[in-house]
């Protein structure tokens, strides 16, 4: 649905692109092309180590881990498996449902959904290829510390 | 010898792609699962990817270096965070997709700050998600983690604005400018 709104954007700015400049708009898909094979190879490396990732820590793997721990090491277990997996959001949300149904804890949920979407430890080489590796640390290890806090927060306003 | 520049390129893929096949020999159940969910990945990267590249270099070639300061670069202020956000809520995709959309804002001359807001805001609050996220484990919940983000993503962004030194910033601007 997005994806198509996202190819509609970018072919009707193809087109007028064309329409008003065409020197200008073969420029503009070179520079993209450029852009994308420059990353390629770093792509493919993160694509295919998220394939093993996936492979070894499935959904069903994510349940036995977390879905009967309580407390705190359920806490560190579920942001673990967040930081390390890439799952999309359409399959992520009805897993953490389920765990819930099961009897996981709101604050394990949370912090999982939250490291899952802030944390990227597949991804970071990718990141660092853009951002240099500092940032990358900065930013992951941030975001995994604040999945905390939001964690309690949730635990606090949901779980009351 | 072009074939030779090519796998040079890609030895690290070309490595893991070896190392799943050890797997596939040993255990084919496990290696074939590999492979399957790898080529999921590169499907929906593939499917996601083009158009992003496509409006980057639109962007790159028709959008003022001046527009983009004015709105988004040094002095932008208050304007210039809400935009970073609400560009970021946006969007649609992994997180992965907005590292070179970040590399083409920085190339036109965005505030660093702003751009860390921008990729934060991209991997939590995409509105799409939230929308998923809503149905699944209730609007108090996704609501709650959404509003706690906000000023949780500034404190990041203003920390990592801070911590990351000077030079590491310059280099990061030379890298975008040079890759595009």
């Amino acid at each position: 649905m997005f994806t198509l709104l996202l190819y509609l954007l970018a072919l009707g700015g193809l087109l007028i692109s064309y329409g008003k400049d065409r020197h200008k708009t073969r420029l503009a898909l070179m520079k993209g092309w450029k852009a994308f094979t420059n990353i390629l190879p770093d792509f493919t490396v993160v694509l295919a180590l998220i394939g093993i990732m996936l492979t070894y820590l499935s959904p069903h793997t994510i349940a036995a881990l977390v879905g009967k721990n309580s407390g705190f090491p359920g806490m560190l277990a579920s942001s673990i498996a967040g930081s390390v997996t890439l799952i999309p959001g359409f399959v992520a949300f009805p897993l953490a449902k389920s765990l819930l149904d099961r009897g996981a804890g709101i604050m394990q949920m949370a912090v999982f959904v939250s490291t899952l979407m802030m944390v990227g430890v597949v991804t970071a080489p990718l990141e660092s290829r853009y951002f240099g590796k500092k940032e990358t640390i900065l930013r992951n290890s941030l975001s995994y510390v604040f999945s905390f806090i939001v964690a309690i927060i949730i635990g606090m306003v949901v779980g009351a | 010898m072009n074939l030779l520049n090519l796998i040079k390129t890609y030895r690290y893929f070309l490595l893991i792609i070896l190392f799943d096949v050890v797997i596939t020999v040993f255990r084919p159940g496990t290696g074939l699962t590999i492979f399957k969910y790898t080529a999921g990945n590169f499907a929906e990267m593939l499917a996601i990817i083009p158009p992003i590249f496509l409006l980057l270099g639109l962007l790159d070639v028709w959008v003022p270096r001046e527009t983009i300061i004015r709105y988004l670069g040094e002095g932008s202020g208050l304007k210039g965070i809400v935009l970073s956000i609400v560009l970021g809520a946006a969007a649609a995709g992994p997180l992965y997709g907005a590292f070179p959309v970040a590399a083409v804002m920085a190339k036109k001359g965005t505030k660093y700050s702003n751009i860390i807001i921008f990729l934060c805001s991209w991997s939590t609050l995409k509105i799409p998600m939230f929308l998923f996220e809503m149905s699944a484990l209730g609007i108090k919940f996704a609501l709650t983690r959404w509003l706690v983000n906000i000023p949780g993503i500034l404190a990041m962004a203003y920390i990592i604005d801070r911590l990351i030194g000077e030079e590491n910033k310059a280099e990061f601007y030379r890298r975008q400018m040079a890759n595009l």
